[in-house]
């Protein structure tokens, strides 16, 4: 598998994610993000977690006009795998790439804790190595968390299997209690119609050594490399 | 000339800023009379152009490329005259 990951001015999650890819991935690639000129034959780009360009204006606005991101859409286009994760999620959001917008927590806090994820959909490229509906404990660190779309866009997400993963609480169940930043549905990570791209707030890079509080985030990873 | 732009959530979107801003206003400082606060953003920026109608279009342009979301955010302008 060949992968890159896209390094912002902001970026603190990079290395992070480079580990993460380090264990699954031959080829890793770390690109700046005045990059213009991409490889065709990259299997999977990631956008990392971080404060591109310190969140001025709105979380992600000014990183998805990057130059880099013209690359990034042209070849999401040809089916490479995305993977946006926390602020990568939010610059994904704000370039088009996936649907609604990541607002400001809904208690206006910053909240950096484990909590649990339902997995929604395990036909992808990116969760076919969970068991459907397996309850996960991924970290999440973020102001900016808080999925809200307009009504007719959530329905096309439900309606398309779009729904990556949900905050739940231990037994699996979606409640307002393991909502921790207002997420319309408990939404925690959405795909793009295609499934080839993925936004999510919880950070799976952070979950791959059990020494960390948790593996569950390698799955994902591994799911990945079992496709090249 | 000079451009200000107003940048607010639209009223479907809860503000959760202005919702922290209302509560200290009316239940720390006690100015019950206030309600439905909203907090925004401005950003003024000089331009080199005299034409109206252009200025006009350039701000449309860069509030759609960069300066709005326009799922969650409204925004309005005025031209300052030098």
């Amino acid at each position: 598998m060949k992968s890159a990951v896209i390094t912002f001015p902001g970026s603190n999650c990079d290395r992070d994610a480079l580990d993460a890819l380090n264990k699954v991935s031959n080829k890793v690639q770390k690109i700046w993000h005045t990059e213009t000129n991409l490889d065709n034959d990259l299997d999977l780009i990631i956008i990392p977690g971080g404060f591109s360009f310190g969140d001025y204006l709105r979380s992600g606005a000014m990183a998805s006009i990057s130059p880099v991101m013209n690359e990034v859409k042209r070849l999401s286009q040809k089916g490479v795998r995305i993977l946006g994760i926390c602020n990568g999620f939010q610059i994904l959001t704000e370039c088009n790439l996936l649907p609604g917008v990541l607002l400001r927590n809904e208690k206006i806090k910053f909240i950096c804790r484990q909590l649990y994820l339902r997995v929604e959909n395990t036909n992808t490229d990116f969760t076919n190595k969970y068991k459907n509906r397996q309850i996960i404990k991924i970290p999440i660190a973020h102001m900016d968390g808080n999925y809200f779309a307009p009504n007719d866009v959530i329905k096309m997400i439900e309606d398309s299997n779009m729904v990556a993963f949900r905050y739940v609480d231990e037994s699996g169940n979606v409640a307002n209690e393991s909502n921790p930043n207002g997420s319309i549905l408990n939404i925690a990570g959405v795909y793009n119609k295609n499934k080839n791209v993925l936004g999510m707030m919880p950070h799976p890079e952070r979950a791959i050594d059990i020494n960390t509080g948790s593996n569950d985030g390698s799955l994902l990873f591994e799911s990945l490399k079992v496709l090249f | 000339m000079k451009v200000r732009i107003n940048i607010a959530l639209k009223k479907a979107v809860l503000d959760t800023q202005g919702k922290a801003i209302e509560n200290s206003l009316v239940k720390n400082l006690g100015y019950s009379q206030i309600g439905n606060v909203r907090q925004g953003k401005f950003v003024d920026f000089e331009i080199n152009e005299t034409d109206e109608n252009k200025i006009n279009n350039i701000v449309d342009s860069v509030c759609d490329k960069l300066l709005v979301n326009k799922i969650i955010e409204d925004y309005s302008f005025e031209i300052i005259k030098n």
